[in-house]
């Protein structure tokens, strides 16, 4: 049984608790999709409708696992829930937003190997959240993912206009840029703490 | 290139057989790590419950819920319920109560473990099962001994019907502590503070009045 | 087919070469968040190798078995398997080192080098290859970690494995062992590499150069 209440989940997961700057979920795409703003947005937005509807899926899941005594098998049923989440919205995508899916590309059936989506999974059945907590929780990691992956497109195209040494040019400047952020967000510690 | 067609029961056929050895092995690593894991759990439990109720010999587990206490199997809590642990000496007397907390600190959660005295109806001690606070600011709460101090005699009596704390536990700012159910928090380490105050406080209001009334029953055994 | 790799240049190709933190930036999520300090970075790095041999050797020896249309639900399952095995093995051996890796060890699903691993090499080269080369990976991958986690221990802690270094009198550089510090010691080992790359580099030219002007 956990207390948070929402407004203290929504503010912790999106700020201090940002699941990229802070807990390292969603390394991937964070550093791998986010040269530009125009890729980032749609990227971000796109793994935070699926971090909402695998949380969903992973919680009650997690109801049918805890009735039938079954918590071990927790591991294989997420990811395999995780794995034809992605599978329907990459689906539904391809539908109704043609444009969108050829942007992402490979990224978009990426999004099931992406740490932040188990990690919701994971994280919200670790700290016993109820249903509103978990829809609460994935909101806002989705939120915060969008939030870091969008800063950092940002920084990264003002990068490209920069100076950076040959030796610092790559993957090393976008990781001292994301420890920057990281270290920026912490800041915002204790900002949902109640009372 | 040429596009063989691959038969329905083909595929079926493999997947089921991944899912046949792979099913075997979880299940026989999880039959076989079961003892272990429980063995485990049950000496790291003592460990924490002996801290922080020096004195004890023996551990017993109840599940509190709203009607009534009862002895806990080796499932976890069921939904709804509070898991405390009944500490006896080496003559089978009652020498505490021992349950856990937790609230959200600066980094994840903090989880606390408080001893209760149930004749004085106050906490006697503290232990911090896990956290991951900044190290050398909020893991101080394991060692910064004023603070521990607090816990040596928090006030947490109940209302004369037994329904809630008289007095909520409450973190108040270093140096202002001036009742018995307050914890003065640690200067720079305010969020902590306040998530292990927060974390017995919600315990506590659950537990205790579910308790308190039934509290003969565990003190009348062998 | 890979026939003329000898064995052993598949472990060293898998440890070194292609090493999957420094050279192929793969698996950053463990990488990053564990590694504050030895012992957890060499754990975590055992933890998937382990799960990487595994299920290498697993996808290896079946790989004529699955058909290509269900091949990457069956790597998942698969490597899910392995991972609520080493899960559960470490509850069974310690209960602190769990708390300790919490909830990243189920996180090892996720990591990339896992998958990419069973689909590039394991699906096309039979089991001995295969698991060497995992082997090789699996200690690449976890002297990586260490490489991180020992930085940010010593620097965040003033200990290594534990051990404390300097007196009681040392100043912890606490950001070394906050998120932060995670992603400043993996950049830090990034340039220092592409430094040495570089210098080596450096000498090709030259001695290219002097060969031309003696020419």
């Amino acid at each position: 049984m956990n207390n948070e209440t929402i407004a203290n989940i929504l503010l912790t997961t999106i700020l201090p608790g940002n699941f990229v700057l802070a807990m390292f979920l969603g390394m991937c795409p964070f550093l791998g999709v986010s040269q530009k703003l125009e890729t980032a947005l749609p990227m971000g937005l796109a793994t935070a409708f699926v971090i909402m509807v695998a949380s969903i899926s992973a919680y009650f899941m997690n109801l049918l696992l805890v009735h039938f005594h079954l918590e071990f098998l927790s591991v294989i049923t997420f990811i395999t829930v995780i794995a034809c989440t992605v599978q329907l919205v990459e689906m539904f995508v391809k539908k109704y937003f043609p444009v969108l899916f050829r942007q992402l590309g490979i990224y978009l059936p990426l999004i099931a190997t992406n740490c932040a989506v188990l990690g919701v999974a994971l994280f919200q059945t670790a700290r016993q959240y109820n249903f509103t907590q978990s829809l609460a929780y994935s909101i806002g990691g989705g939120i915060g993912f969008t939030l870091a992956l969008v800063l950092m497109a940002g920084l990264r195209e003002r990068l490209q206009l920069a100076n950076v040494p040959t030796l610092v040019q790559g993957t090393a400047i976008s990781l001292i840029v994301g420890g920057l952020l990281s270290l920026a967000f912490m800041g915002f510690a204790g900002i949902g703490a109640g009372e | 290139m040429t596009t063989q067609f691959v038969s329905s029961t083909t595929l079926i056929r493999a997947l089921g057989l991944v899912a046949g050895i792979c099913g075997i092995i979880i299940v026989g690593v999880y039959e076989g790590t079961l003892d272990a894991v429980n063995a485990n759990k049950k000496i790291a439990l003592e460990r924490q419950v002996f801290k922080v109720l020096p004195g004890a010999k023996r551990v017993q587990a109840y599940d509190a819920l709203p009607n009534g206490i009862t002895p806990a199997g080796d499932r976890d809590a069921p939904p709804g319920a509070i898991r405390f642990y009944a500490a006896y000496d080496a003559a089978g007397k009652l020498t505490g109560i021992a349950a856990e907390g937790s609230s959200a600190g600066y980094a994840d959660q903090v989880r606390v473990l408080y001893a209760y005295d149930p004749e004085k109806q106050v906490i006697t001690g503290l232990g911090v099962v896990s956290m991951r606070e900044t190290p050398g600011i909020g893991d101080k709460i394991l060692v910064d001994q004023d603070f521990l101090r607090n816990f040596v005699a928090l006030d947490v009596a109940l209302t004369s019907d037994m329904k809630t704390l008289a007095n909520a536990v409450k973190t108040v700012k270093h140096g202002t502590k001036a009742n018995a159910w307050e914890v003065d928090a640690i200067t720079g380490a305010t969020v902590t503070s306040k998530a292990v105050g927060r974390g017995i406080n919600q315990s506590a209001q659950t537990l205790l009045p579910r308790l308190v009334p039934h509290i003969s029953q565990l003190t009348s055994r062998d | 087919m890979n026939s003329t790799i000898s064995n052993f240049d598949e472990f060293m190709d898998g440890l070194w070469k292609q090493n999957p933190i420094f050279v192929m930036v793969l698996g950053m999520c463990p990488t990053l968040a564990v590694t504050v300090s030895a012992v957890n970075s060499i754990s975590m790095g055992l933890a998937t190798t382990f799960v990487l041999v595994a299920s290498c050797m697993l996808i290896s020896m079946l790989r004529h078995a699955i058909p290509k249309e269900v091949r990457i639900a069956s790597y998942i399952v698969i490597i899910a398997t392995f991972v609520t095995v080493v899960d559960y093995a470490i509850q069974a051996i310690s209960l602190d080192l769990y708390e300790a890796l919490g909830a990243y060890i189920k996180l090892i699903v996720a990591n990339c080098i896992l998958l990419g691993r069973a689909e590039a090499h394991a699906a096309r080269n039979p089991p001995v290859p295969a698991t060497l080369n995992a082997i090789g990976m699996g200690l690449g991958f976890t002297l990586g970690l260490l490489a991180i986690g020992g930085v940010r221990e010593i620097f965040g802690a003033g200990k290594l494995f534990g051990i404390a270094l300097f007196g009681p009198h040392f100043q912890p550089w606490v950001v070394m062992v906050l998120p932060p510090g995670g992603f400043f010691v993996l950049a830090g080992w990034l340039i220092l590499f592409a430094g040495i790359k570089a210098n080596k580099q450096r000498k090709i030219d030259a001695e290219q150069a002097l060969k031309g002007a003696q020419a």
